[in-house]
């Protein structure tokens, strides 16, 4: 479990995150949901460490982020997994290489394991046969695929998406929002997904944060959602006509 | 000249950052070995091309200098093998390797920036700096000083082709004045400069690499700033070190 509490961020005199309190539940998939440029993306860098809150502390599990030390960071974000938007694979490397980049890292697996290991990460995301092509030989969904290999490949506790259907095709998109919930649910992983994808929102949401103008708006899960009378929720969620007959 | 103190500042911050331990000792030898290969031996046929015909350049200008019959012509292979060992190989290969390791550092690290690359090692637990930047030094103070001493062997060689074949002076009187009072101390001058060119172009384009800010402009512009500022810090280096050793 990840609590947020009371999060400040400014860039310069740009507040962007205000007083964000959260709670994100272990083996839930939770979703953070907000127009682009409502903050949702400053307050995953935060989470993550890429930035650093003005004010306010993140809790993994009891251990507070930035009350740790340099040395503890280091260990805690060793049970991070993140996919980011473009997959931030390392270009130079393979498929396989990539995989098992934290595995050779911060293991003591034999080759032979790792090999095992990177083989299982591949079957999970339903890809096979690509351990030897390179990232630019890939789809935008294989590449999506290949990263949550990599995040799962050190059995994290905690996973981060950044927008994980940006640039995918509808039915890709439906494919890797489930198996980020699958693989939630399977090793109940604190999953937290930053999207604005409507979609991934009725599929997937367990648990939803919605952020305007930075700020906690509204929270629910995708059941309450339809019924919210949350005007700035309803105004970004039934912003398209299909939606909008939906919740009529 | 404050944005300069400021940018020295973040310079000296990333330094002290890039020399701490590394995570997997294994892995990062691993990678000198392979940013060997990528600066110092890929620029292996630039530095070899360009030595041959500076070497039979600065041959041909030398010989029409020292016109003069009461000058002993073997001064020519004289003056050709310490032009060579003092200036030309260090500091001009060190401007071309600028040129070329330079740009190729900081758009390749810039591409990672911007791709995100640098944030997964971070967000993996590894010191992004010092794993992409530490191998890059490591390699290039290694590796540039051997390409220094190929150079000048090349030029020397391509002084003698020059030389011979051009008709300037014979095979023996080129020889000897390559032989001719000889001072190993300047070429370790020579090597001692290279060891800070290397860690120069090194460190100031991993710099500008690493800070890239943007898209795909903002690695050309890094790329070109790596380019001019090692030039820039290569020549004050030289001056420094030429008025310690040499003065």
């Amino acid at each position: 479990m990840i609590n947020v509490e009371k999060i400040n961020k400014s860039f310069g005199s740009k507040h962007v995150l205000q007083d964000v309190s959260f709670s994100f539940e272990a083996g839930k998939t939770n979703l953070v949901i907000g127009a682009s440029g409502s903050g949702k993306t400053t307050l995953i860098k935060c989470m993550v460490g890429l930035h650093t809150p003005d004010s306010g502390k993140i809790i993994f599990d009891g251990a507070s982020f930035n009350d740790l030390e340099k040395k503890d960071k280091r260990e805690l974000r060793q049970q991070i997994g993140m996919l980011f938007q473009g997959g931030a694979l390392f270009d130079y490397l393979t498929v396989e290489q990539n995989i098992a980049f934290p595995l050779n890292m911060f293991t003591n697996m034999s080759e032979e394991e790792k090999r095992d290991r990177v083989n299982f990460c591949l079957n999970r995301v339903n890809l096979n046969n690509v351990n030897d092509l390179f990232p630019a030989e890939l789809s935008g969904g294989m590449i999506k695929r290949v990263a949550i290999a990599r995040a799962i490949s050190m059995n994290p506790k905690y996973l981060f998406c950044d927008e994980p259907n940006s640039g995918l095709d509808p039915q890709t998109s439906i494919i890797i929002d489930n198996l980020i919930h699958e693989i939630t649910q399977e090793y109940n992983i604190t999953t937290v997904v930053n999207t604005h994808d409507m979609n991934s929102v009725v599929e997937i949401g367990d648990n939803i944060a919605f952020i305007s103008q930075g700020k906690l708006a509204w929270q629910g899960n995708k059941d309450s959602i339809i019924s919210s009378d949350c005007k700035e929720l309803n105004d970004f969620v039934f912003a398209s006509q299909l939606f909008k007959k939906l919740k009529q | 000249m404050i944005q300069g103190l400021i940018m020295f500042g973040k310079y000296l911050s990333l330094l002290g950052n890039v020399f701490s331990r590394p995570e997997n000792k294994k892995v990062y030898f691993r990678r000198v070995l392979d940013e060997m290969v990528k600066l110092g031996v890929n620029s292996l046929t630039i530095v070899s091309i360009i030595s041959l015909f500076m070497g039979a350049v600065v041959t041909i200008q030398t010989g029409l200098q020292l016109s003069n019959p009461f000058i002993p012509k073997y001064l020519i292979g004289f003056a050709t093998r310490e032009s060579l060992i003092l200036e030309f190989s260090p500091t001009m290969i060190a401007l071309i390797l600028a040129g070329k390791v330079g740009s190729s550092i900081a758009s390749e690290i810039g591409t990672m920036r911007v791709s995100e690359q640098i944030d997964a090692l971070e967000i993996m637990g590894i010191n992004s700096s010092a794993f992409i930047i530490q191998p890059k030094i490591i390699a290039s103070v290694l590796f540039f000083p051997i390409l220094v001493i190929i150079s000048m062997a090349i030029g020397m060689f391509g002084g003698f082709l020059a030389a011979t074949l051009g008709g300037i002076i014979s095979k023996a009187e080129f020889l000897q004045g390559l032989l001719y009072w000889f001072q190993p101390f300047y070429v370790l001058y020579a090597l001692v400069k290279t060891v800070f060119f290397a860690f120069a172009i090194s460190s100031v384009s991993s710099f500008f690499g690493y800070y890239t800010d943007g898209g795909a402009i903002a690695v050309g512009k890094s790329s070109t700033k790596a380019v001019v500022y090692s030039c820039i810090v290569i020549l004050i280096v030289n001056f420094i070190i030429t008025q310690l050793m040499l003065s």
